[in-house]
C-alpha cells in the first residue's frame, strides 16, 4: 500500500515538473507524431514491392510496429529516465540520500524519474496494435491473446532486469552513462522480425541485448508463431534475470562507497 | 594561413585524445553506424529474394552493395554538430570560441576530418567482412572510381555545411530537437538511406533530385555501384558544385545573423 502511496506522490511530482513547460506537450506530440510516420513510411514502401516479409503479413509486422512503439515508450517512460538518474546520482554522490529513506533504494531509484510525455508514444503504439489487431480479426484465439499479453510482461520484466544490470554497473565503474544507449541503438532493429536476421544477430538481439522478448516474441505469439519451448524460456529467462538483477544490484550496493563532497 | 594550419594541427591532437579516452563510446556509437543500414540491408535483400531476386534495376545482390557502400558514404558524411550546438550556447561555450580570432567552423571541420581518419579504417574492415558473408556483387571500372572520390568529397562538404547551417537554429530556438528531427525524417527518405531512390516512386526522385539531400548520400553510392551513366555522374558533380557553393553561402549569412541575435550565455 505504501508503495502505491510512492508511487502516485512521484508521478504528481513528475507531471507538475513537466506541467510548468506546457509547449512541451505540443512539441512531444510532433516528434512522437513524427516517429510514428517514419515507421509507417518504411513500412509503406517496403510493403509496395512485397505482399510478405520473411513470412510476415503486412498486418502482422503493423502490430508489431504498434508493440515496438508501445514498449518504446513505456522503456523511456518508466524504466531508462529512473536508471540514467541513477547513474547520475552514484556519480555525484545524491545516492546517499536515497540510501538513506527507510525505503528499499532499487525501488526508489525505479520510480522517482518518469518519462512523462512518453505517454503520447505508448497511446500511439497502442492505437497502432489495435488498428493491426482489428485487421488481424478473427485469427486470433483466446490462447493467444493470453499467450500476447504474458510475453509482452515477461519482455517488460526481461528488459527492466537487462536494465537494472548495465545500471549497477555504475557502482564499479562510475562513468557509465553511455552503457544505457547500446540498447536504443539495438531496440531500433526490433521494428523488424528477428527471424529476418541471421543466427548471429538474431541470438545477440535475444540473448545479449534482449530486444527480441520485448517485440518479436509478444507477437510471435499473437500470430501463433510461438511455440511452447520459447514460451517456457521466456518465462524461466524473466524468472532467471530478475532475481539475478536483483541480487547484482544488492552485491553493488555492498560496494559502493559514498563519493560525495 | 599557418595559423590555421596550427588550429588544425592542434585540433586533430585533442579529438584524437578525446576519442582514444571515450572508446567504449565510440565502440557504442559505430555498433549505431553499422546496425541501421545492416538491417535495412537484410530487410531489402529478404523482399528482393521472395520478389524472385530483384526489384527495378537492383538485384539482391546490388542491395547488399548498395547498403554497404552507403553505411561507408554516411561515415564519411555525417556530423554530429546539431546535437552539439545548442549545448555550447546554453553553457556559454560559444563564447569563448567567439573570442578567437578564427571562425569556431574551423574546429568543428578539424574534429570531424580526425575522427573519421580514425573511425573509417575499422568501418573499412566491417563492410568487407559484411561484404562476404553477404555475398555483395560489385563490378569497379576506373573511372567510377576516380568520380567517386570528387562525388564524396563533395557529398561530404555539402553535408556538413548545410548540417552546420542547421545547427544555427539554437541561436534562435531551444527547441532544436524538434527541428533536428524534421531534417531526419527528410534525410531518411531522400537521401537513399531507406531505400535506393530509383526504386522509389518518381515524385520522390524528382524532389529528392530537386533538393540536396540526394547529393549528400545516394548520389556517390550509386555513383559507385554503377548505377549512374557517366554523363549523368559528371553532370551530378556539376549539381553537387552548384550544392556546395550554395551552401557556403548560407552558412556565412546564417552564421552572421546568428551572431547578431546572440546573447551569451553562462559565466
Amino acid at each position: 500500500m505504501n508503495y502505491f502511496r510512492l508511487l502516485r506522490v512521484f508521478f504528481r511530482v513528475n507531471v507538475a515538473g513537466e506541467l510548468a513547460y506546457r509547449i512541451n506537450f505540443f512539441i512531444n506530440l510532433f516528434q512522437s507524431v513524427l516517429g510514428l510516420g517514419m515507421s509507417l513510411a518504411g513500412f509503406a514502401i517496403i510493403f509496395s514491392f512485397t505482399t510478405t516479409l520473411g513470412g510476415w503479413r503486412p498486418e502482422e509486422i503493423l502490430a508489431l510496429v504498434g508493440v515496438y512503439v508501445m514498449i518504446g515508450g513505456i522503456i523511456r517512460f518508466a524504466i531508462q529516465p529512473g536508471m540514467e538518474q541513477l547513474i547520475q546520482s552514484v556519480r555525484d554522490g545524491t545516492f546517499d540520500f536515497t540510501l538513506t529513506k527507510p525505503e528499499d533504494a532499487q525501488l526508489l531509484a525505479g520510480i522517482s524519474r518518469i518519462g512523462i510525455w512518453e505517454i503520447i508514444n505508448i497511446c500511439l503504439g497502442f492505437s497502432l496494435l489495435v488498428i493491426a489487431l482489428v485487421r488481424i480479426g478473427g485469427r486470433i484465439g483466446g490462447l493467444q491473446a493470453v499467450e500476447f499479453l504474458a510475453m509482452l510482461l515477461t519482455g517488460s520484466v526481461i528488459i527492466y532486469s537487462f536494465f537494472l544490470i548495465l545500471t549497477t554497473l555504475a557502482f564499479w565503474w562510475v562513468r557509465v552513462e553511455n552503457i544505457l544507449v547500446i540498447f536504443q541503438s539495438m531496440y531500433d532493429a526490433g521494428r523488424w522480425p528477428v527471424s529476418l536476421y541471421p543466427g548471429w544477430l538474431r541470438y545477440g538481439l535475444t540473448f545479449v541485448v534482449p530486444v527480441a522478448f520485448a517485440t518479436t516474441i509478444p507477437v510471435e505469439a499473437l500470430t501463433n508463431r510461438l511455440n511452447w519451448v520459447t514460451l517456457l524460456t521466456a518465462f524461466v529467462l524473466a524468472i532467471a534475470l530478475f532475481i539475478a538483477s536483483r541480487m547484482f544490484w544488492k552485491l553493488g550496493l555492498k560496494h559502493y562507497s559514498g563519493t560525495s563532497a | 594561413m599557418k595559423a590555421l594550419f596550427q588550429l588544425y594541427i592542434q585540433q586533430f591532437k585533442t579529438t584524437f585524445a578525446t576519442m582514444f579516452q571515450y572508446r567504449a563510446s565510440l565502440i557504442i556509437w559505430m555498433i549505431g553506424q553499422v546496425l541501421e543500414p545492416l538491417v535495412y540491408l537484410i530487410v531489402w535483400s529478404t523482399v528482393s529474394n521472395s520478389n524472385g531476386g530483384n526489384i527495378g534495376s537492383y538485384n539482391t545482390g546490388a542491395f547488399v552493395s548498395y547498403f554497404i557502400i552507403l553505411m561507408l558514404v554516411n561515415q564519411v558524411t555525417y556530423t554530429w554538430v546539431m546535437f552539439d550546438y545548442e549545448y555550447r550556447i546554453r553553457q556559454g561555450f560559444l563564447s569563448f570560441a567567439l573570442l578567437k580570432p578564427v571562425h569556431p567552423i574551423h574546429a568543428d571541420i578539424a574534429d570531424n576530418l580526425m575522427s573519421k581518419a580514425i573511425t573509417l579504417p575499422i568501418l573499412t574492415v566491417i563492410a568487407v567482412i559484411l561484404a562476404l558473408s553477404f555475398h555483395a556483387s560489385l563490378t569497379l571500372t576506373s573511372w567510377r572510381i576516380i568520380l567517386f572520390i570528387p562525388g564524396l568529397l563533395l557529398a561530404f562538404g555539402i553535408r556538413f555545411l548545410l548540417e552546420w547551417t542547421l545547427a544555427q537554429a539554437a541561436f534562435w530556438t531551444t527547441r532544436v530537437s524538434a527541428i533536428n528531427q524534421i531534417y531526419f525524417f527528410f534525410l531518411l527518405f531522400l537521401s537513399g538511406q531507406i531505400a535506393p531512390l530509383s526504386i522509389l516512386p518518381s515524385a520522390i526522385q524528382i524532389t529528392a533530385k530537386i533538393l540536396p539531400f540526394y547529393w549528400m548520400m545516394g548520389f556517390p553510392t550509386e555513383l559507385l555501384l554503377g548505377k549512374v551513366t557517366l554523363a549523368s555522374a559528371l553532370f551530378g558533380i556539376g549539381v553537387q558544385a552548384v550544392w556546395l557553393t550554395i551552401a557556403v553561402w548560407l552558412v556565412r549569412v546564417v552564421w552572421r545573423l546568428g551572431v547578431r541575435a546572440y546573447a551569451a550565455v553562462g559565466q
